[in-house]
């Protein structure tokens, strides 16, 4: 199953320092183990948001090691032209050691769209390409949705899109097997809730 | 693009003060309560509430009232999605707690229900806060009233619960569950479900007849419904079924084992016949015309118990999957999907084999029809990863020749597929998983590092914990030495990976592309692409081990490959062969008899002048090359005596003290330490005499005090040692001590000459000369300068410093009185 879902900044920001990472949505599918017993509601909040930060940046650092290696050159795209930034989009995978962060050892797929990152982190044994594709098809349905190439904010709020679809595509972090008209079924029913 | 307008958002979320806040809690509080149809305007500020609550890692606490007033929001049944989501997630990211109130009085909306759901799951600490949750799902799925539907996500949210805490159901629940899922799985409907669409105004849906589903390139469906079966609309069984499949192999790993439930409710285990009567027969809902070959062969699991049952509807339905994901997807999505299918259908047959082997004679036919049918097609790559793991658990029971097929999967995938991330993952992933088995039963596993580290080479920062851990299993007496070299050819690889991958993009004849790329790198193509250089990248690039442990011509390839030596990758490469290096040395001390490591030590020697020139790269490696150097030698003292003419060819030459300082000294100091009858019987005066004369040679060199040589280029440090290393020689073959005690006696006059004083700082060349004195001291009382320099290897036992009666203590004080109280031994 799916431990979270990230989207968060892999370019500078400016109030952060180099190497951070700016977290615009994360979703983490609880119940968590949890590793101190007797914590508090807060202090467990605490943990994990702290949890979601390290994630973010090492994925950040993995993507622009990524990036330096394959030393292409970026197009930048904008609204309109999400199915060529996604076709152009670095992607990659790293592996999360036993207790750091999570409880067990977990996967970190990630793909790197202009200035964000979509990070999806899995169970050791799940399905990799079925993990993909589902992050690839919540990637594009974001970029789209949330109109992320462009200007505006509402990747911060306009963030029930995102919940809503993964309601749907990634239900409390199961991952599905959509031939296309499953998918499509769960398609009408998104545009439908953001036509609303 | 990522806005400034974002950043400010987020920055007024954070910093909203107490008051406002406060009030804005109240206003929200107040439009939910209005009894109005909510509209725009209530959708608007619980956005903005769950932004002031969800952009600080410090929680919120929302008014009691409000909080109620969301929690009653997300379990209406009435409720527009959008409120219920917005409810759900603010209750999730806040506090108070509210899975407690919510779990009291759970919905009966399939929707309100799943929303609710995701909130008690993020809360939930421990089982008692999933039991009201697991209780409500579980009752609808053994009501047996048509009228009570099953929510639509009860099995992603059972699946969450059983992977968090294994015990939260019983025997007869798991037993329930099970059954369930086998009808799901296996007697889903295989007509269309109604399409609302497809009914026109005129023809009332029910006097048409529903059409059957489609297989993914249009054919009829041939058999029985999986998620690979294509139609206008879904019925709530077909839903299911998918549901079913995407998590029934969490299902089976968590308990389709023998050990399935726990201590506690084993004592529920009865006998499963019980259950076998209540069971619904076997339907078939099927026309006999359709069957395929999975129906035709499907045997009658009538009697079956209800996880063998359940096993057995899995393993037809990926039977029926491997089957369909031979059609041609006439959509691009859906050929994707069938790869997933395959991976996970594999994998699905793999756990049901290794819980009861009966099933590895149905499954061998079709995974070995599978990869027939793929093996030859890279685009398949990632998915005979499975396929290897199936060989890898099950050719024995079934006694199937499996070599070919580890011998395609490591030949061919990471020299042809080395650049693609996911495989590179999943490939060292699995490697890693079965290191203990590849090991033993895969001959050719060993074999194949140098293809293996391509992988690596490629994506260094990603896989270089996973490499630390599979390294050691590479490593057998034949291997272990090209290993090492391969090791420090690591960056080459890189670097030659690269221009593979370049020259297979630029056709030579686009020079204009090439250049492009900067000269040094064109350059380095050219050499690439040149005969001349062709076996030397041959052997770099090489699949196997075995061909010979290294090449003549190493430094050849370094010059034709300095072009890359700022590329991305082969820096990377650089900065991990140190911590790889480490791991080697750790690993091969404790597998290395006498002949490896004198041929370790040749290695040393020979490979810290022969590195490709990265920037730091050799000064590192030559560290890690000093710190397991010394280790060799303690663990083995006669290497010394072995290869004493490499060791003083090396330590005579002093240009090695300029390229290589570091390791210089501490080759010159494990002479002075290991050089001794004490260590090895062979150790003659001879022997003694020319090491000494040997380092006495370089020491007079580096210290000549000419005006017109150059001030020194090394450390403080090198002197003292090469000083002491003769002191300790001496002492071992008195005859020796006159001159070493000559020679220290320079010193004085060399640490106070003018241009080494340039550059040693006043401390350096006081050190210099007290070490010059105390040596001095020491060695006009022999036989305690040879107790000094030369301590007996039981130095190092506890009991010699513990125990007061030991001879070590009292000597060390014998020696710090002889040396600071006495000073009448002092030179004057």
């Amino acid at each position: 199953m799916v431990v979270c879902f990230l989207i968060h900044t892999v370019c500078p920001v400016s109030a952060l320092s180099a190497g951070e990472s700016r977290i615009l949505y994360s979703r983490l599918f609880g119940p968590e183990e949890d590793t101190q017993l007797q914590r508090s509601a807060e202090q467990q909040r605490l943990t994990q948001k702290e949890t979601l930060g390290l994630i973010a940046r090492q994925v950040r650092s993995a993507v622009s090691a990524s990036r330096e290696a394959s030393g292409r050159v970026f197009v930048e795209a904008g609204l309109g032209e999400e199915a060529m930034a996604l076709n152009d989009a670095e992607y990659g995978v790293l592996s999360l050691a036993h207790r750091d962060p999570f409880a067990d050892r977990c996967v970190a797929l990630w793909l790197g769209v202009q200035a964000l990152a979509f990070t999806l982190v899995c169970q050791p044994h799940e399905n990799l390409l079925l993990a993909e594709g589902s992050l690839r098809n919540l990637t594009r349905h974001c970029l789209e949705e949330l109109r992320l190439l462009g200007p505006g904010s509402e990747v911060l709020l306009k963030s029930d899109r995102v919940d809503a679809m993964l309601q749907r595509l990634l239900p409390h972090g199961q991952l599905l097997f959509l031939n296309h008209r499953f998918a499509y079924a769960l398609d009408k029913e998104l545009s439908s809730y953001t036509g609303k | 693009m990522y806005a400034p307008g974002t950043e400010s958002l987020i920055k007024q979320a954070r910093e909203i003060q107490e008051e406002e806040l406060q009030k804005f809690y109240v206003r929200v509080s107040k439009q939910l309560h209005s009894g109005k149809d909510p509209g725009g305007e209530v959708i608007d500020s619980l956005q903005r509430l769950h932004l002031i609550v969800s952009a600080t890692k410090y929680a919120r606490t929302l008014p009691a009232d409000l909080a109620k007033k969301l929690q009653m929001l997300l379990r209406s049944p009435s409720c527009v999605e959008q409120l219920q989501v917005l409810s759900s997630t603010i209750l999730r990211e806040s506090l108070p707690l509210s899975a407690h109130d919510l779990s009291k009085d759970l919905s009966h909306d399939s929707r309100a229900l799943s929303y609710t759901a995701s909130v008690v799951l993020s809360q939930a600490r421990s089982k008692d806060d999933l039991l009201p949750l697991s209780q409500n799902l579980l009752k609808s799925l053994e009501s047996r009233q048509p009228e009570i539907q099953i929510p639509k996500h009860t099995l992603p949210i059972l699946s969450k619960m059983f992977i968090f805490c294994l015990d939260i159901l019983n025997e007869d629940q798991v037993n329930l569950i099970s059954r369930k899922l086998a009808d799901w799985l296996r007697y889903a409907s295989i007509y269309q479900g109604a399409s609302m669409s497809s009914g026109g105004f005129f023809t009332s849906p029910r006097s048409r007849q529903p059409a059957l589903m489609t297989e993914v390139d249009g054919a009829v469906a041939g058999d029985f419904f999986t998620v690979l079966c294509v139609g206008q609309s879904y019925t709530e069984d077909q839903w299911m079924n998918m549901y079913t499949f995407s998590m029934i192999k969490s299902w089976l790993l968590t308990y389709d084992t023998d050990g399935t439930s726990n201590a506690e409710s084993a004592q529920l285990k009865r006998p499963q016949v019980v259950h076998t009567t209540s069971f619904q027969d076997d339907r078939s809902e099927l026309d006999s015309s359709v069957m395929s070959m999975v129906s035709a062969t499907s045997s009658s699991s009538r009697l079956l118990p209800p996880k063998e049952r359940l096993r057995e509807k899995a393993f037809e339905y990926c039977h029926r999957l491997i089957e369909q994901s031979d059609r041609k997807a006439v959509k691009k999505a859906d050929a994707e999907l069938q790869k997933a299918c395959i991976v996970e259908s594999v994998s699905i047959m793999d756990i049901i084999c290794s819980e009861d082997p009966s099933y590895v004679y149905r499954g061998f036919p079709c995974i070995k029809a599978l990869y027939g049918r793929l093996s030859t097609d890279l685009a398949f790559a990632r998915v005979l990863l499975p396929i290897a793991q199936f060989y890898l658990s099950h050719s024995e029971t079934a006694a199937v020749e499996s070599e070919a097929v580890f011998h395609h999967l490591f030949s061919r995938f990471p020299a042809e597929l080395f650049n693609e991330p996911m495989l590179a993952f999943e490939f060292v992933s699995f490697c890693l998983h079965n290191v203990s088995v590849l090991q033993k039963k895969v001959a050719i596993y060993r074999q194949s590092f140098p293809n293996l580290l391509k992988f690596l080479a490629w994506n260094s920062p990603g896989l270089i914990s996973e490499f630390m851990e599979l390294l050691p299993s590479f490593l057998a007496p034949e291997t272990a030495i090209e290993l090492l070299h391969t090791l420090l050819d690591l960056p080459c690889l890189a670097a030659a990976l690269d221009l593979q991958h370049r020259s297979a993009w630029y056709q030579a004849a686009d020079r204009a592309v090439w250049d492009q790329q900067g000269s040094k790198i064109t350059a380095s193509l050219d050499a690439f692409r040149q005969p001349s250089y062709r076996g030397l990248f041959l052997y770099i690039l090489r699949p196997e081990a075995g061909t010979g442990d290294t090449i003549d011509r190493l430094s050849m390839l370094h010059d034709a490959l300095e072009g890359m030596a700022e590329s991305p990758r082969v820096l990377c490469c650089a900065q991990i062969v140190p911590v790889l290096l480490h791991v080697y040395f750790n690993t091969i001390m404790q597998m290395a008899d006498g002949k490896m490591m004198n041929q370790l030590l040749l290695v040393l020697l020979e490979r810290s002048s022969l590195l490709y020139k990265i920037k730091n790269f050799s000064t590192e490696v030559q560290r890690v090359f000093s710190t397991h150097l010394q280790a060799l030698c303690k663990l083995n003292p006669p290497l010394i005596v072995d290869q004493y003419k490499e060791l003083l060819e090396f330590t005579s030459t002093t240009t090695n003290i300029y390229t290589k300082e570091d390791f210089y000294t501490h080759v010159v100091w494990v002479i002075g330490e290991y050089l001794s009858l004490s260590y090895d019987p062979r150790c003659t005066v001879e022997l003694i005499t020319s090491f000494f004369e040997g380092l006495e040679a370089v020491l007079f060199e580096i210290t000549q005090v000419r005006q017109s040589a150059s001030p020194p280029r090394y450390s403080p440090r090198l002197l003292t040692v090469l000083m002491t290393a003769l002191a300790k020689l001496a002492s071992r073959s008195q005859d020796l001590i006159p001159r070493a005690s000559l020679f220290l006696s320079k010193m004085r006059s060399f640490a106070h000459s003018g241009r080494v004083a340039t550059c040693f700082s006043d401390e350096d060349s006081e050190e210099i000369i007290t070490r010059a004195h105390e040596l001095i001291n020491l060695l006009r009382l022999p036989n305690v300068a040879q107790f000094v320099l030369t301590p007996s290897a039981q130095g190092d036992c506890p009991r010699w410093h513990r125990d007061t009666n030991a001879a070590l203590p009292q000597r060390m004080r014998a020696i710090s009185g002889l040396l600071q109280s006495h000073s009448s031994f002092l030179p004057v």
